[in-house]
């Protein structure tokens, strides 16, 4: 069974699921924040594929990314660090990254590899869905791979059900129409979003992404959702980070707004 | 038969490969752009402008002294003599009343050369519209005469600072812009890239251009087909101009220049067609230079305007299917061109057009052909680069 399944048929609410930049802030983190972020309680993991030109990211991710190029990450060493680092973890893998790199690895082969990785589900943001329902739907779905489409305040409820009919895991909901990091806050504009999806029951869960990065926008999100993906904060804190393994679970704790055991202070 | 089908492909290059975010904007576009550009009163304004304020019909000259030279007919499509200086605002003229029908009252662009900066900043004051043009930090050293005109004209000019800090990266940077800005922002998108539906709406715009040349070539040679047809490529929109009514005219040779930089295998070059594999950049699946793993590479030429690493579906497609033929042009050939041109006709070109002067070196061609060259730019940008080489060309076309 995907593990995208068996995750959401036994947790409903306050999904947290955490993307990192591969090959950042070193290229062999990546098997080093997947085990932290598995052992602070994270439900899942968003792998992000380090790209040249990533459209739908902001600043944060753009530079994570660029510095994850220059120390060399390429798509064959990332699938060999996630064979790796699955010897030792359970936790739902998703590769998330542009289409153009999925293109040049030889989609079938990506597919087949994420399959013997064990990665349970991709996001594209950029491949469209016509394509997706054309040309490449059978292949993931014959495969059991997993895939996410995003869905904005903007897109229309006809464009949604589709979206709903593609998606195999779960529905990512970008917050508000922007790059990722842009914004901080939750506003009333957006909180109407939220609940006009939630009125139209869709089958698949919903995650919300963009602008989550506290402990506050992490628990709205919750409340209009199954929960909510983290990126760009996550990075800033592993940019500073002097331990990963601790301060990770002291950012995922202060995102669940439960206090850390061994710590006393309520400062964290 | 060329022909671009209803989801945006020419062949196999084309589509809107777009995040999800940019998907009302786009769709918005592609269900309208068709249809508003054949309204009637949008034909007349539109004509209207292009007559009165930019200056068209754009003459065909032939170029006696350059014909003696090459021993054939050359004519000139003077694109250079447009009101800001070249083919760039047949586009942006275009692009700016379909805005304004889709009630858009903020306009982004990107720039390279920062001839579709200017042109795009030209319109907006035209119309009372605000105007953000992006340009790479790079070339907004490179290009200061254009970053100083855009300003004169109003615009804000935003540095792209990630990447190359040229073309490519000014043109994430609006496209990054335009998700952040969906509802009242429209994106000026000045060649035939991104998704569908730009490149056939920015080709339909600039097709002006060939519709011209047919009349004028009757009327000068007594036939509307010429031989050949020479333009320079970046992303391609004076050449998609230049090719858009001969592109099913099997008899007309098709020339697509590249800029070769430093030449074509010496890890600084421009030249897609020969370095490039299909893969998707800027929302469509063309040519492309990247990386075995997907990255794609930054580019370089002298000239800003062909320093980017993809290729407009439309000429991924004629290249691919043979129907145009793709050349390659180095820097140094290419400043060579302009300085012959200058001192053969008097006329300066852009850098990116003395690109497609210098295939003529490169190219066979008959005594009793008609060939025509898309003099798609003038050179008054490129003074400061022209007068560094100046000593170099000094021999170039000397009288004796």
């Amino acid at each position: 069974m995907n593990r995208l399944d068996q995750l959401f048929s036994q947790k409903k609410d306050h999904i947290l699921n955490i993307y990192f930049t591969a090959g950042y802030p070193k290229l062999e983190d990546t098997g080093k924040i997947i085990l932290a972020l598995e052992k602070a309680g994270v439900d899942l993991v968003e792998i992000g594929m380090p790209y040249s030109d990533p459209l739908a990211d902001g600043p944060t991710i753009q530079e994570s990314g660029q510095q994850a190029l220059a120390n060399g990450m390429t798509l064959p060493q990332l699938f060999d660090q996630i064979e790796a680092v699955r010897a030792h973890s359970n936790i739902p893998l998703i590769m998330m990254g542009y289409f153009n790199q999925v293109m040049q690895y030889g989609e079938e082969a990506f597919v087949k590899k994420c399959v013997e990785a064990q990665v349970d589900g991709v996001i594209l943001p950029d491949l469209p869905l016509y394509e997706y329902e054309q040309y490449y739907r059978e292949l993931f779905e014959n495969a059991g791979l997993h895939i996410s489409f995003l869905i904005t305040p903007q897109t229309s409820e006809e464009r949604i059900k589709k979206v709903d009919a593609l998606t195999r895991g779960f529905i990512y909901m970008v917050s508000n129409s922007s790059i990722t990091g842009a914004k901080s806050d939750i506003s009333e504009h957006q909180l109407s979003y939220f609940n006009r999806i939630n009125s139209l029951q869709l089958k698949n869960p919903r995650l919300i992404g963009f602008g989550i990065s506290s402990n506050q926008t992490f628990e709205t999100a919750c409340q209009y959702a199954n929960g909510a993906i983290i990126g760009s904060a996550y990075i800033r804190m592993l940019a500073k980070a002097e331990d990963i393994e601790k301060d990770t679970l002291a950012f995922v704790h202060k995102i669940k707004g439960q206090i850390p055991t061994g710590h006393t202070s309520s400062l964290v | 038969m060329i022909a671009i089908n209803e989801k945006g492909y020419y062949g196999e290059f084309g589509g809107a490969y777009i995040p999800e975010m940019l998907h009302p904007n786009v769709e918005e576009l592609r269900e309208n752009y068709v249809k508003i550009m054949q309204e009637e009163a949008f034909q007349k304004e539109f004509q209207q402008l292009l007559k009165d304020y930019v200056g068209r019909p754009s003459p065909l000259f032939l170029a006696q002294r350059l014909s003696e030279h090459y021993k054939t007919s050359i004519y000139l499509k003077r694109e250079d003599l447009n009101h800001t200086g070249a083919h760039k605002i047949n586009n942006t003229i275009g692009q700016i009343l379909m805005a304004k029908r889709l009630g858009k009252t903020r306009i982004i662009a990107e720039t390279g050369a920062g001839q579709h900066g200017v042109a795009t900043a030209t319109v907006c004051a035209l119309m009372g519209i605000q105007c953000i043009v992006y340009m790479g930090s790079v070339d907004i050293e490179r290009q200061a005469p254009n970053v100083s005109r855009m300003r004169m004209l109003g615009a804000e000019v935003r540095p792209a600072t990630s990447g190359s800090q040229t073309l490519k990266d000014a043109t994430n940077e609006a496209i990054r812009d335009w998700i952040n800005n969906p509802v009242d922002t429209h994106y000026i998108i000045g060649s035939v890239v991104g998704p569908h539906p730009y490149p056939d709406m920015v080709a339909r715009f600039q097709s002006v251009i060939s519709e011209e040349m047919k009349w004028q070539l009757d009327e000068q040679t007594g036939k509307e087909n010429p031989d050949m047809i020479v333009a320079c490529v970046g992303g391609g929109s004076n050449a998609a101009g230049a090719f858009y009514h001969y592109l099913n005219e099997e008899k007309v040779r098709l020339v697509a220049v590249e800029a070769a930089g430093h030449g074509i295998h010496s890890g600084e070059s421009a030249a897609t067609s020969v370095l490039g594999t299909q893969g998707v950049i800027h929302g469509s699946r063309t040519l492309l230079m990247q990386t075995p793993d997907g990255q794609i590479v930054e580019p370089y030429s002298i000239s800003a305007g062909l320093d980017y690493p993809g290729i407009g579906p439309l000429h991924a497609h004629l290249i691919k299917s043979g129907r145009a033929e793709a050349v390659s042009i180095t820097d140094d050939d290419a400043l060579e061109a302009a300085f012959f041109l200058s001192r053969m006709e008097g006329i300066i070109p852009a850098l990116e057009t003395a690109h497609a002067f210098s295939a003529l070196d490169k190219i066979t061609f008959e005594r009793d052909d008609v060939i025509v060259i898309c003099l798609s730019g003038r050179g008054d940008k490129d003074l400061n680069t022209y007068i560094k080489h100046l000593d170099r060309f000094s021999g170039i076309g000397k009288i004796n």
